[in-house]
């Protein structure tokens, strides 16, 4: 998605407006729930990538003078890429927000992190096999959201090493650019 | 004209009225909101509306309703900010292994519709004794079961595994695996039975006063006291408290009498106070006040009610103790403020179980004896305040890392395994440490003679890692 400045920061203010507002059906002139659920991944997969480029692959893989770690408290490591992301998850969870997002594989490290509903199952599948987003209502715990599933893919070589060695990856062989998992994104809906 | 038999039934209709009155205001008494104070009537009185006895952790403060039930017909989001007020912080610090974020995440529903954990009641239900388990724990033990029954699958060592034991057989906890999660076994599977320096860390609160931005250094400089520096003001001297305060670090690093007897009140003017309360220390002992009124010492004066004594404990006590109020200066002494005392003395003055009672025949206490004779290091003695008032790793509000003694005495009591790696690896292999915490007699014996318990835990990650290096030849390194 190639987009301007200016147009990021309308997509960004817009995108908080819906996740802090009451009335969360639409929030702009326009703008439905997948648009707002664009902008909001947009935002997510940019910081996931300038972590991933900037902290852990420099670091850990170019300059070799930090390791990261599932367990970066206990080896004084760098937070994995997938844990800074679960973490500002659980942060947004914690605020409240109606929103609510997590990263998932079809080939999980972390068993918790499989799909698990219907359209996560159904999502998943179809974005590892095309490369591109996977839109679909729900109705979970009797609410329904709006569900956006998008391809999180192995951006730099930090992603295959770790995964491909990891003891309990069930894949070995992740290339670079490889779909080896997806961002799944839920919007309540009115 | 009245007949005698109708005044006499009018006599009893007026007793009646009057005892009736007099019993609704009595309750009426036990229930206002005021403070509870010292009144053994009021206690009475409110103790008749107690729904059931509350747990072990609560039973001290269970007639201070409103310590949790913050709000009159408050349900269960009242009940969790108040659980989350006293327990939030320590949830945090051991990394819980099942936030409520888990459980609100929409993705989880199906789950959460079978255990809502997002919620402390619906796994921790007060006031019911009749089917309270381990750990406060109100629902089957079999809880594990209803998320992970397919554990086996991934871990065909489970297999067969009763789905009561996860939690009781020493190898997982529902919030606290910060000594249990598999890559720790895996790090710590060939330690030796001893570590190298078995040495607990050094208290360093007074050779870091300068550092601490609410320390008020500028009135009491870091400088040791004499005998005619002292402030006591016009209060006759006591030789005795003079010579116990001269000992101390107190006046070693220049707190001199006013710094407790002395309250600046609003308007500015000095008053002193003969008996200082905790209020006092917590000018420069915040953090450890602070446990202190969190753990079973102390929590009753957090809410406002008379202190603990000890003939209100659940568990055994020495009689000639019963009365003693606990506050500070209880353990600590007023002016000599001995932390020896504090760590053994003053522990075995009240505590008379099987535990306690066995301490002198430890090699624990060999070793704290060698310590207190100048034999040994210091810090290589073992005393009950080692293990139950542990010295901690703390980061004051103003982020500076400091040793602090956790007076919180609970924070690493039950599940018994949060006192691995706080306490216990600071001297023994981790598999010693998980055994002979797991091992209930050799607790009462208090750790005399090897565990009779193996918890197979470290074995069981060891061979899982080892299969997979098996199934994955070039998982190394080289690609990193
Ligand atoms: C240093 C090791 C490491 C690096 C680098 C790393 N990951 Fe992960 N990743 C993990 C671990 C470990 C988990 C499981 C974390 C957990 O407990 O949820 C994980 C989780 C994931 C998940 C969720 C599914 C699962 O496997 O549990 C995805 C998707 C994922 N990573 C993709 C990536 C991508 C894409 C990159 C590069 C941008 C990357 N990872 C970089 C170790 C790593």
């Amino acid at each position: 998605m190639k987009i301007s400045f200016n147009k990021r920061n309308t997509l960004v203010g817009v995108a908080l407006g819906l996740a802090f507002s009451t009335s969360a059906a639409i929030a702009a002139d326009g703008w439905g729930y997948k648009d707002v659920a664009d902008a909001l991944h947009l935002i997510m997969d940019s910081d996931r990538t300038v972590y991933t480029k900037l902290i852990v692959n420099r670091l850990q893989n170019e300059e070799k003078v930090i390791k990261a770690s599932e367990h970066w408290k206990d080896d004084k490591a760098l937070v994995l890429p997938a844990q800074m992301f679960r973490y500002g998850s659980e942060l947004v969870a914690e605020k409240g927000a109606a929103f609510n997002y997590s990263l998932l594989s079809l080939w999980p490290v972390n068993k918790q992190n499989a799909p698990k509903t219907a359209v996560e199952k159904e999502g998943l599948a179809s974005v590892a096999k095309t490369g591109t987003p996977f839109y679909k209502e729900e109705t979970l715990g009797g609410k329904k959201y709006f569900t956006a599933i998008y391809p999180d893919k192995a951006v730099v070589k930090a992603c295959i090493a770790c995964h491909n060695a990891h003891k309990d990856s069930p894949r070995t062989d992740f290339k670079l650019g490889d779909v080896m998992g997806s961002v799944v994104l839920r919007l309540p809906m009115k | 004209m009245n007949t005698p038999a109708k005044s006499k039934s009018r006599t009893y209709w007026l007793l009646w009225a009057i005892v009736s009155a007099a019993l609704t205001g009595w309750l009426a008494y036990g229930m206002s909101f005021a403070k509870l104070s010292d009144s053994p009537a009021r206690a009475t009185a409110r103790s008749l509306f107690l729904p059931g006895q509350t747990t072990s952790g609560h039973h001290q403060i269970e007639l201070a309703c409103n310590a949790c039930h913050t709000e009159a017909g408050g349900g269960r989001e009242v009940l969790q900010d108040a659980c989350v007020k006293c327990h939030g912080a320590e949830l945090k610090e051991a990394r819980d292994s099942h936030p409520k974020s888990k459980f609100t995440d929409p993705r989880n529903a199906e789950r959460a519709a079978k255990l809502d954990a997002a919620y402390c009641v619906t796994c921790h239900v007060e006031h019911k004794p009749q089917m309270t388990n381990a750990m406060g724990v109100t629902l089957p033990n079999d809880y594990c079961h209803i998320c992970h029954d397919d554990v086996a699958k991934e871990r065909p060592s489970h297999k067969g595994m009763a789905f009561n034991t996860c939690a009781s057989a020493g190898c997982h906890n529902f919030h606290d695996n910060r000594a249990l999660y598999e890559d720790f076994l895996l790090k710590h599977a060939k330690d030796p039975a001893r570590t190298e320096k078995p040495i607990l860390p050094a208290r360093d609160f007074g050779k870091r006063l300068d550092e601490f931005s609410d320390y008020p250094i500028a009135r009491y400089p870091n400088v040791a006291l004499t005998r005619d520096k002292a402030d006591w003001g016009t209060v006759p001297s006591n030789p005795k408290i003079m010579d116990g305060w001269l000992a101390t670090s107190h006046a070693k690093a220049g707190v001199n009498c006013s710094a407790c007897h002395e309250l600046t009140a609003e308007s500015g003017q000095k008053n002193w106070i003969d008996h200082p309360t905790q209020q006092v220390c917590t000018a420069c002992h915040a953090a450890e006040v602070k446990g202190f009124t969190n753990g079973k010492h102390g929590m009753r004066l957090a809410q406002d009610l008379p202190a603990m004594t000890p003939s209100q404990a659940q568990i055994p006590m020495r009689k000639d103790a019963h009365d003693k109020k606990l506050s500070c200066i209880t353990c600590h002494g007023a002016h000599r403020f001995d932390t020896r005392t504090a760590a053994v003395d003053a522990c075995l003055t009240c505590h008379n179980d099987q535990h306690s009672l066995a301490y002198k025949t430890s090699s624990h206490y060999k070793l704290w004896q060698k310590e207190m004779s100048g034999a040994a290091s210091a810090g290589s003695g073992v005393s009950c305040a080692s293990c139950h008032l542990p010295r901690v790793e703390f980061r004051t509000p103003d982020d500076v890392k400091r040793v602090l003694v956790q007076h919180n005495q609970n924070d690493t009591l039950r599940p018994n395994e949060k006192m691995i790696r706080p306490v216990c690896m600071s001297c023994h292999s981790l598999q010693d440490s998980i055994d002979a915490l797991a091992d209930r007699n050799l607790i009462e014996k208090n750790f005399t003679g090897p565990a009779q318990v193996h918890v197979r835990g470290i074995e069981m990650a060891v061979a899982r890692d080892a299969a997979a290096a098996k199934s994955k030849p070039k998982a190394s390194a080289s690609d990193e």
